[in-house]
């Protein structure tokens, strides 16, 4: 059965030699060591093995589907592109490009405008309402149906969701109605549709849910006995809240600020349709540069979007330190 | 040592199957069979031809009328213009017939993703109205000369092989067109209360904070083009083809008007013009013609309005894909001649688009729907559109008037510039502004 060639049936004798080494090694092993221990190794090495082959299914979907596109994202940034086709090659052009043109430096600042507003607003609405949920309902049937309440923003798509939007916000809308009516205005208002007002209004919105789940979370796990023990202390409410109830929550704060930033960094869709397509952010100047076929100098904005979040997330983290509550 | 275990087996059988499907899938796949010598007519029961198209054209009821008289099967994707490009240029082997604009042509056909459509095959090629081949409608009339990436620039290819347009006929086409139009300011007659007859109105302080304007770069740069011209803010050499200083020109102006607050929203999407007309956020925009028709369809009054400038115009066509060959490529042939035999064209024209074959267009419409849609005549009837909804009421008049009224004022077309670029980078800043 040698029909292979020179090289080939080199590899296959050397195979052969690394095969009987092992085989001899292990016959001295069985020499040495009786049956028993040997049986006790070879468990032991199944133990040490199974973890890794546990988390081998999770590794290759993670490099598959998160590490693998990023990279290709990276790669792609250096590419050159012509108005119809990119070719590989390297160049710093597109780089260049973003951080000398006054628009990307614009978007970027009306990005961290979004992003500073909206994440003030789902904290200092989603906070009460994750300490109302959290201390003043006791039955737990009554926390999953407001929860679900809290989720009514996600059970319609982001077109129709706009569409709702005009007839309330509108120039002929339900709130200038009715600001007209008992006359705090006498022409209708313009920007609570397609401004900047709108599309904060809308992200938080959708997004104070993600501030408010993390929270409950922290304050379910605040013992009782603390806030009992402080008042017994002395402590006034404020005073709970501020020396107990605050510091023990600040883990969820974090993770729903994670959430909130990174949601909003990347957001376009929002922005577009109730800005009405006139305010930018990063994640809209990508899709638009995507639109028209320009992907490296997209995916260079990808690649600085995604290191500008991993920053704020790191800062956060930093200030923070979420493992108390995992 | 040649024990085999259960493990080894399964892992053994997978490979080969997966092996055996990969071989398969190389010989080609019941939608796509490689290209083989053997031509049964019967066969053309199995193809199913793969659209892409913007939502524009890609419409149920043509799907099924076709599948009903050719026998094969189609397959459509309606996707937005750019997506529509982006997978035309990237994705070769996603479809098999492209329906698109020919202003993106100077994006497709570089990419060789496109082979040219053989004329001498197409039974209704010479009535095709010539603004898509010569260029020439009528003696005088203004599309002779219109600029922009017109029709006829990028018709035709010198050969089979070429990926460079043609300047004159030849027997290869880029695209076989089926539908066009000449897009103009819409507006709503019961806001403005004046009659509209300038592209310049559009930056009429007059509707500050009212206006609207189209949020794609090659179509949305000609309608602010039209706009700076008329109101002799801006001289262009070639509007179709700006150069750096004119495009730095314009985004210039355009971001004055924003910042000034001239214009309410922007839009990108059909339905978005639609809503943002019968709302009544908007009273003047850039419009597409079956988005007049919509808002009409829900009673509000809305015009088309003929500019004293002339109109901005599109034309769509059918590709055909590189991968097409055999049977399939019989069968998107087959689709062309049925597409220009006049029912698709009577279809699309009761929306108020025009057929490329108007004699066979006419042969499906009645008397009544012709008189009104193409020779601008007072409707004798009620008109319906394609899906059941009445238009116009008995005694319209279509906006702008006849056929040769429209599209003989056809002054410039959705363009694609050679510094497409630039214009992409520049239209970016307006919307960032």
């Amino acid at each position: 059965m040698r029909y292979a060639t020179a090289s080939t049936s080199y590899d296959y004798l050397f195979h052969e030699a690394v095969f009987i080494d092992i085989a001899s090694h292990a016959w001295k092993r069985v020499q040495l060591k009786n049956i028993f221990i040997q049986k006790i190794f070879m468990f032991k090495s199944w133990k040490s093995v199974e973890p890794y082959l546990l988390v081998t299914p999770q590794t290759l979907v993670f490099l598959l589907f998160l590490v693998f596109p990023i990279a290709t994202i990276f790669i792609v940034s250096f590419w050159e592109f012509t108005g119809y086709s990119m070719t590989p090659g390297f160049t710093l052009d597109n780089y260049r490009n973003i951080f000398t043109s006054q628009v990307s430096l614009a978007t970027y600042l009306n990005t961290f405008k979004f992003v500073g507003l909206v994440w003030f607003f789902t904290l200092i609405i989603g906070f009460p309402v994750a300490y109302f949920l959290a201390f003043y309902i006791d039955s737990l049937r009554w926390q999953i149906i407001l929860f679900l309440v809290c989720t009514i923003p996600f059970w319609t798509s982001n077109i129709i969701r706009m569409i709702s939007w005009i007839p309330f916000l509108g120039r002929e809308g339900l709130l200038n109605k009715l600001l007209i009516g008992i006359g705090l205005t006498q022409q209708p208002i313009d920007i609570f549709l397609f401004s900047d007002f709108a599309v904060v209004l809308a992200m938080v919105h959708l997004y104070t849910l993600f501030m408010i789940v993390p929270i409950f979370n922290s304050l379910m796990r605040i013992d009782r006995n603390l806030i009992a023990a402080a008042e017994d202390a002395g402590a006034s409410g404020f005073q709970v809240f501020k020396e107990v109830i605050l510091p023990l929550s600040l883990p969820g704060i974090a993770i729903g600020s994670i959430f909130v930033v990174t949601l909003t960094m990347g957001e376009f869709v929002t922005v577009r349709l109730m800005s009405g397509g006139q305010a930018a952010s990063v994640g809209y100047l990508i899709r638009n540069q995507i639109g028209s076929l320009q992907y490296p100098l997209a995916a260079a904005n990808a690649v600085i979007l995604l290191i500008v979040t991993l920053a704020i997330i790191f800062g956060i983290l930093r200030t923070i330190d979420i493992r108390k509550e995992l | 040592m040649a024990k085999i275990t259960r493990r080894q087996l399964l892992r053994t059988g997978l490979a080969a199957g997966a092996m055996v499907t990969a071989t398969q899938c190389a010989r080609g796949t019941p939608n796509n069979p490689a290209p083989g010598p053997t031509v049964n007519t019967n066969q053309i029961k199995d193809v199913t031809l793969r659209f892409i198209g913007t939502g524009v054209s890609q419409i149920n009821e043509i799907r099924q009328k076709a599948e009903e008289d050719l026998g094969f099967k189609l397959e459509m994707r309606a996707l937005s213009t750019e997506e529509n490009n982006q997978i035309a240029i990237t994705q070769p082997g996603q479809y098999d017939v492209f329906d698109g604009e020919y202003f993106s042509l100077p994006l497709v056909v570089p990419s060789g993703n496109l082979q040219p459509v053989d004329v001498t095959r197409i039974s209704a090629f010479d009535k095709i109205v010539p603004i898509f081949t010569t260029g020439e409608l009528y003696n005088g009339a203004k599309v002779n000369s219109s600029q922009g990436t017109a029709p006829h620039r990028v018709m035709f290819l010198p050969d089979q092989e070429s990926t460079e347009f043609a300047p004159e006929p030849t027997n290869w086409a880029t695209l076989i067109p089926f539908q066009y139009n000449a897009d103009t300011l819409g507006y709503r007659p019961d806001l403005v209360g004046r009659e509209i007859t300038s592209w310049g109105e559009l930056f009429n302080e007059e509707f500050r904070g009212k206006t609207s304007i189209l949020d794609i770069p090659s179509i949305g740069i000609m309608d602010a083009a039209m706009v700076v011209e008329a109101l002799g803010l801006m001289t262009f050499g070639d509007k179709g083809n700006m150069t750096r200083e004119e495009l730095d020109q314009i985004t210039q102006i355009l971001i004055e008007q924003k910042r000034a607050g001239q214009f309410r929203a922007f839009w990108k999407t059909f339905d978005e013009s639609v809503n943002l007309m019968s709302s009544g956020e908007v009273v003047l925009q850039s419009m597409w013609s079956p988005a007049v028709t919509a808002v009409k369809a829900q009673g509000i009054e809305c015009i088309y309005a003929p500019l004293k400038e002339g109109y901005r115009a599109w034309g769509g066509g059918i590709g055909l894909s590189k991968n097409l060959s055999g049977i399939e490529l019989d069968a998107a042939y087959e689709y062309i001649n049925w597409m220009l035999d006049g029912w698709v064209g009577a279809f699309l024209g009761r929306q108020g688009y025009y057929s490329a074959v108007p004699e066979n267009a006419k042969k499906f419409m009645s008397q009544a729907e012709w008189d009104f849609w193409y020779e601008g005549k007072a409707a004798a009837e009620d008109m319906i559109d394609p899906f059941g909804t009445k238009l116009e009421s008995a005694g319209a008049v279509r906006d702008g008037g006849s056929f040769d009224d429209r599209m003989g004022n056809v002054v410039v077309w959705n363009s694609t510039m050679d510094e497409q670029t630039y214009l992409v980078q520049k239209w970016n800043e307006f919307v960032a502004a």
